[in-house]
């Protein structure tokens, strides 16, 4: 049984000004599994895994990470502890000005310091097989589609060998096929780098095909935690209004 | 009703139309009070958010593992990019300069100083100014459109998690690379400047470049020199730092990344103006 918890939230609450996007969070993300936050837009999903990975501060509550509270945590500790993470942006955030090669070896070069140039390349070249864009290499970001550029910042994202990785709306813009692409990446990416992963979405394509459990957001609280069979029989309006 | 009633309320009418009047003018000023306020607020606000941008810059610069790599970048980008634009610019400066003083000096029978002036006023005033203005011009807006871009897009954010630090990799070395570059790139525009004074004179003279160049510098002492270099590197990083803080803390929009990019130049080059402002002041009292 996979019980251990690599990411504990308890209480958190997060406003900007005088709106309240996280009320009353608390939610566990064990060891090995993939957790879906499923949650309409504006519910603070986003918010969440920015909370987590510490680029946004929390009003209150706590969030450990392999036990250390995030909120509390100075900068130096914070980036030891980002290094064990990995987040792929909604966007992709590949460098514009930098090719995919460079893309890759960035995070490279900074968190893994003693590796060769040899095992830099090395690297690089089965992390960019792993996404199936090997060819890639020396193209800018601008040369590449919508679902190139998420590929090649997934590879960015567990070519530091993560242990845990967040997924910020992975499949959002992407056309179906391309979307089943990534959602089998994600899969492969915790089968192969065994990796605990929180994936934010609202796709339920996404949810069912990637998760092990699922949580869902409403009005900035947890509203449902369980599998993806306790989500397609519950008979809860909201919960219905996603998985009809 | 009594009949007296309707008479007191027409009695009456002028008064309570005052009375709004008057409310309405209240409430009026204390709006305009708490917007001056709000605004006062806002500036006061702006003003220790860049100062607090300012020390971190300086912090960053002095903490270890500085981006030597990336500066030089910077340094390449902001220098040797610019230069085609600062020699046309610096070339057409000198010349049109010596095309303009000449007949007024003509008339005065001193055309003889005019390589001195035109040098003199280059080096003081018009090179490190337009210079700075130009790149207030090119490499502010670069710089906010590219860092407002970058956080839009959310590079800034990816970057954070990658464990680098963005003040250090991204504005650090910019706001050196501007400080560096900036005087070199005056000094460069002033060179081409003398150069197209030459050029300038010898339109309607015959003047030999050695014979300019001699009698241009004759006229030109330390204190012409040092202070208008001093004042470049203020120039610099002032570009720098407005460029990078409007491009850092640019808002979600892309509409944003347009703003950046435009109150770069426009902060800029009203504080490059500012600056030599003070510059001169500053000289002019070292002096006397």
């Amino acid at each position: 049984m996979k019980t251990e918890p690599v990411i504990e939230i308890d209480h958190l609450k997060k406003s900007f000004g005088t709106q309240e996007i996280l009320k009353d969070v608390t939610l566990k993300l064990l060891k090995g599994e993939n957790l879906v936050v499923l949650a309409k837009s504006g519910n603070g999903k986003s918010v969440l895994i920015k909370c987590i990975v510490g680029l946004l501060k929390t009003d209150s509550g706590t969030i450990r990470v392999f036990g250390k509270d995030v909120t509390s945590l100075e900068t130096k500790e914070l980036g030891e502890l980002r290094n064990w993470q990995g987040f792929l942006f909604q966007s992709g955030a590949l460098y514009d000005s930098m090719t995919v090669k460079e893309n890759l070896e960035f995070p490279l070069r900074r968190i893994k310091r003693d590796l060769s140039e040899v095992q830099i390349r090395e690297k690089v070249e089965e992390v960019l097989s792993n996404v199936g864009l090997a060819e890639t290499l020396d193209k800018m970001p601008s040369q590449l589609s919508g679902g190139m550029r998420k590929r090649i910042s997934l590879a960015r994202t567990i070519i530091v060998d993560p242990q845990i990785m967040l997924y910020d709306e992975p499949t959002t813009g992407l056309d179906p096929v391309t979307s089943d692409e990534i959602i089998s990446l994600i899969n492969v990416v915790q089968e192969k780098y065994k990796t605990s992963s929180i994936i934010i979405t609202h796709d339920i394509r996404c949810a069912k095909n990637t998760a092990n459990r699922i949580v869902m957001l409403s009005e900035g609280q947890v509203h449902k935690e369980g599998n993806v069979e306790d989500f397609v029989k519950s008979d809860d309006p909201l919960i219905r209004s996603f998985f009809l | 009703m009594t009949r007296s009633g309707p008479l007191r309320i027409k009695k009456l009418l002028p008064v309570v139309k005052v009375r709004e009047f008057a409310e309405g003018k209240s409430v009026l000023l204390v709006d305009k009070a708490l917007a001056s306020s709000e605004k006062a607020g806002n500036f006061l606000t702006d003003v220790a958010d860049v100062t607090l941008f300012v020390l971190r810059i300086i912090r960053e610069t002095f903490s270890p593992k500085f981006e030597y790599r990336e500066f030089f970048h910077q340094c390449f980008k902001i220098g040797y990019k610019t230069v085609p634009l600062i020699s046309i610019t610096g070339a057409i400066m000198g010349l049109v300069l010596t095309i303009q003083s000449r007949p007024t000096l003509d008339d005065f029978g001193a055309v003889a100083l005019l390589p001195g002036m035109v040098t003199v006023s280059l080096i003081r005033e018009i090179g490190p100014v337009i210079t700075a203005l130009i790149c207030a011009g090119k490499i502010g807006s670069g710089m906010g459109a590219e860092l407002g871009s970058m956080r839009v897009t959310e590079q800034i954010d990816a970057m954070e998690v990658s464990s680098t630090n963005p003040m250090k990799f991204l504005v650090t070395t910019r706001v050196l690379a501007a400080t560096l570059m900036i005087p070199l790139l005056v000094l460069y525009a002033d060179a081409l400047g003398i150069f197209g004074s030459w050029a300038g004179a010898n339109i309607k003279g015959d003047v030999t470049f050695s014979l300019f160049f001699a009698q241009a510098f004759n006229y030109i002492g330390f204190i012409d020199f040092m202070p208008a270099l001093i004042k470049t590197f203020f120039f610099g990083a002032v570009i720098g730092i407005v460029g990078c803080y409007k491009g850092y803390n640019a808002g979600r929009g892309t509409e944003s990344v347009g703003t950046a990019a435009n109150s770069a130049v426009v902060v800029g080059s009203l504080l490059v103006i500012i600056i030599d402002m003070i510059a001169v002041q500053i000289t002019d009292m070292l002096v006397s």
